[in-house]
């Protein structure tokens, strides 16, 4: 599938601002920080302008965005209009969230606030991840790893975030960074899990009837110059760059913040904060290379009418 | 609305031969030429005369060389078949082109079961064209929103035009007779009475969507274990050889 730059950073920005949420829900429900503290506001602003830059962002890719709003519509058959219908109720607990902390009206909110952001996150990347896993004709996206993969990358990133904004102020709380540690880990597993599942050959569908005749390829094309379908569909990664982009997604979302979390446990104040946001900015770089490949190692079923079976 | 219909009153389609298709595209053509004035329409092209011309076409043909077994002529060749092989929309019964549709632009008629797109509602997602495994969604990059064979849904019940002419424009038009249209819900229609005679198929069945529109498979050869048995003589074959010496002359010669 043709890796779309718009949707590659909707996926990853949402997926951090949202895990990012639900974190400072968690910590906020715990009672060890004020809401109002400046460490908590950052976060909340930071996890503000992430889901919201990415979902302004996923409108990019669209042919009308004046017409987004009809995408709400169809929330009993349709996972990209339940995604679009969570992810504003996310989005609106969380600006009550912030609101809450400047409008005094808004105090008495706060609790609503608070809950919506534990809640309803991770329901959104859920269903994120089920637009993408509820496709037949893509093999590649219909499997069980998807939407714990979406799941975990996104609480890992906002672990990782949540670290670097922690980390000047109070420095990281050893929960925090347990938590940090286990998803980096867990997200490892996951896509580790996902890269063996896609890898292993499928039994295929077959395009055209035609086999039992013998084997099938095409002989001449429908039409002298690429179309729609083979633009959008088309797109194939070969397999040596696949590889070693693999490599550098594992290596830059896993392997590298892990070793920086690890070292911010020892180093002192300020060095720590550094290395807790160079982890937080290695990782996303590394992500948007999963997500990249994520796109463009999935093949639709449709390519074999043009490409033989 | 993206739910489907319980059921459909008829499931209307297309039933193609691809025994006796030609691929000449006049389907194609006549499907354009018909849509691009009608209601599924303006169908745009970009570039049309230039180096990368490209456009939007509800019914495309493709054609395959499908391998027989056996072996015939010079050096063992296959007795290959080729196979023209025309492909649009299939109206699904399961159609999850509409189901994923987030606007409700997408929708599955329930009288005739014909799967449509709203122009004024679509936002151009482009999702429906993911979730369709046989291709049959185009994006129009002029108006933006996604397009598709309407089963000719303004000619087939268009009172203003002659009874004959109320098929899709593919239909009526095919110099061969290798399409034809009618209720394949229907067990009575001349179209079910012809998928049961010659075995119609519904393509990639494995991907559960119900597709309504049959496909018709190739006769068997008649002339496959003649030209199988056919060796043909020794010395022929020793002229048309890429070591004759004439060959290679001639080759070098214009290899020049
Ligand atoms: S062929 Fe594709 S576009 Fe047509 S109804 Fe089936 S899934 Fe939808
Ligand atoms: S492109 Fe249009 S018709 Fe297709 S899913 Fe999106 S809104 Fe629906």
């Amino acid at each position: 599938m043709h890796p779309a730059y718009s949707v590659i950073f909707f996926t990853v920005a949402s997926g951090a601002g949202l895990g990012l949420q639900v974190l400072l829900a968690a910590l906020l429900l715990a009672g060890h920080v004020s809401p109002v503290s400046p460490v908590i506001l950052t976060g909340l602003g930071l996890a503000f302008v992430l889901i919201s830059g990415g979902l302004l962002s996923s409108t990019f890719h669209l042919g009308h965005p004046e017409r987004a709003w009809r995408a709400l519509s169809q929330w009993r058959s349709s996972w990209l209009s339940r995604e679009g219908v969570l992810a504003i109720v996310a989005v609106g607990s969380l600006a009550l969230l912030i609101g809450s902390a400047f409008i005094a009206p808004l105090e008495a909110l706060r609790p609503l606030g608070i809950w919506g952001s534990l809640l309803l996150p991770l329901p959104t990347i859920a269903a994120t991840a089920m637009i993408y896993a509820s496709l037949k004709p893509i093999p590649a996206w219909r499997n069980g790893w998807v939407v714990p993969s979406y799941l975990v990358l996104a609480l890992m990133s906002g672990a990782l975030w949540l670290g670097a904004i922690t980390a000047p102020f109070s420095g990281i709380l050893p929960g925090q960074v347990v938590f940090a540690l286990v998803s980096l880990v867990a997200g490892a597993v996951v896509k580790l899990g996902y890269w063996r599942r896609v890898d292993r050959p499928e039994a295929a569908m077959r395009a055209t009837g035609l086999g039992p005749a013998g084997t099938v390829r095409p002989f001449d094309p429908p039409h002298t110059q690429p179309n729609y379908l083979q633009r959008e569909m088309g797109y194939r990664i070969a397999r040596k760059h696949a590889g070693k982009l693999r490599r550098v997604a594992f290596v830059a979302a896993f392997v590298v913040p892990l070793a920086l979390t690890l070292l911010s446990i020892v180093l002192p104040h300020w060095p720590a904060a550094g290395a807790a946001m160079l982890a937080a900015a290695i990782a996303t770089f590394g992500l948007i290379v999963e997500r990249w490949l994520f796109f463009a190692e999935a093949r639709h079923v449709v390519m074999q009418y043009y490409e033989g079976e | 609305m993206t739910t489907l219909p319980k059921s459909t009153g008829r499931k209307l389609g297309l039933v193609i031969d691809l025994d006796i298709c030609v691929g000449c595209h006049a389907c194609a053509v006549a499907c354009k030429e018909w849509n691009d004035g009608g209601s599924g329409g303006p169908l745009s092209d970009l570039a049309a005369y230039g180096a990368d011309p490209t456009g939007v076409w509800f019914n495309r043909i493709h054609s395959y060389e499908v391998d027989g077994a056996g072996s015939g002529g010079c050096g063992g060749g296959s007795s290959g078949q080729t196979v023209y092989f025309p492909k649009s929309c299939m109206h699904c019964e399961t159609a999850e082109c509409v189901t994923v549709c987030p606007t409700g632009a997408s929708y599955k008629r329930e009288e005739d079961g014909i799967v449509l797109v709203d122009a004024e509602t679509c936002i151009g997602c482009k999702l429906c064209s993911w979730a369709c495994p046989y291709g049959a969604r185009e994006y129009d990059q002029v108006d933006r929103v996604m397009k598709k064979c309407t089963l000719c849904v303004d000619r087939i019940y268009n009172d203003a035009l002659p009874e004959i002419e109320r098929v899709p424009a593919c239909v009526s038009t095919c110099p061969v007779g290798a399409r034809h249209f009618g209720d394949l819900g229907d067990p009575d229609s001349a179209v079910s009475a012809l998928v049961e005679d010659r075995k119609g198929y519904g393509l990639m069945p494995e991907a559960g969507y119900g597709p309504v529109n049959r496909y018709l498979p190739p006769r068997a050869r008649r002339d496959r274990e003649q030209a199988a048995a056919v060796t043909l003589p020794a010395d022929l074959c020793d002229d048309l050889s890429p070591d004759n010496r004439l060959l290679k002359w001639v080759d070098r010669l214009f290899s020049r």
